[in-house]
């Protein structure tokens, strides 16, 4: 049997939880746009990072736009 | 029933969100036409020069911002193009952090008028929607057109073409 509160409840609770959509806006990327979010940024982890997806999958590349394996660039 | 009662609830729920996720469509852009807000009443950090019957260019940047900074030295080849005429140059930084906007300004000497909008107030009102965007401002204040983006090589001669124009009425 239907409980006759949970159905608004749940509505109330999603509509809570929406008022947090919020844009961020252009002027707010700084973080964003800071060296430190590439996931590139530090050369000897990638190269380590590599090497253990390397030994364990033998997988290779696929982290950046071109080169992924596709032989297509 | 149940399927109307399930319909209706759906349709509730979705208009409870829009409206819970309506502050993230805030304002659009201001257009050609509209009046710019009093840019001395704007609580920017910085001096104002004097903006009175002249044509300004209103450049919103940030030191984080590549395609802000590629468009400086165009800006400042502006400002030198058109000293001693009644234009305008200001750069408003958008910078969250005043570090960042010091150490920018302390690297880079800008020629021309920079001011800061740290809480991205005036953004927020003429609806910045990308960095870097600029507005160029006839002689009676009012928006004469904006570009939204990187203006890309013709920067320069696109900006120089609409100060004439303005200059001229």
């Amino acid at each position: 049997m239907m409980i006759p509160w949970k159905r608004p409840a749940a509505l109330i609770l999603l509509a809570v939880m929406g008022v947090g959509c919020q844009a961020v806006k252009p002027w707010q990327r700084g973080q964003l746009a800071d060296p430190l979010m590439r996931p590139d940024r530090d050369p000897l982890g990638l190269a380590l990072g590599e090497h253990v997806f390397f030994s364990r999958e033998v997988a290779h590349g696929g982290r950046g736009v071109g080169g992924g394996g596709c032989g297509c660039n | 029933m149940n399927t109307s009662r399930r319909s209706f609830g759906l349709r509730l729920l979705a208009g409870a969100l829009c409206a819970a996720c309506s502050p993230a469509f805030a304002a659009g852009l201001i257009h050609a036409g509209a009046d710019f807000p009093d840019l001395s009443k704007a609580g920017l950090e910085g001096t104002l020069p004097d903006l009175k019957g002249k044509v300004v260019v209103v450049d919103f940047w940030a030191s984080w911002c590549t395609p802000c900074k590629k468009a400086m030295p165009m800006y400042a080849e502006l400002h030198k193009d058109y000293a001693g005429k009644d234009v305008v140059i200001l750069a408003i930084s958008l910078d969250e952090e005043r570090k960042a906007y010091d150490a920018f300004l302390k690297k880079n000497s800008l020629p021309f008028a920079v001011a800061r909008d740290p809480k991205g107030k005036l953004a927020e009102a003429v609806g910045v929607q990308e960095m870097p965007t600029s507005f160029v401002l006839g002689k009676d204040g009012k928006v004469a057109s904006v570009h939204s983006g990187s203006l890309g090589d013709k920067a320069k001669a696109r900006l120089s073409a609409e100060i004439d124009g303005l200059l001229k009425k």
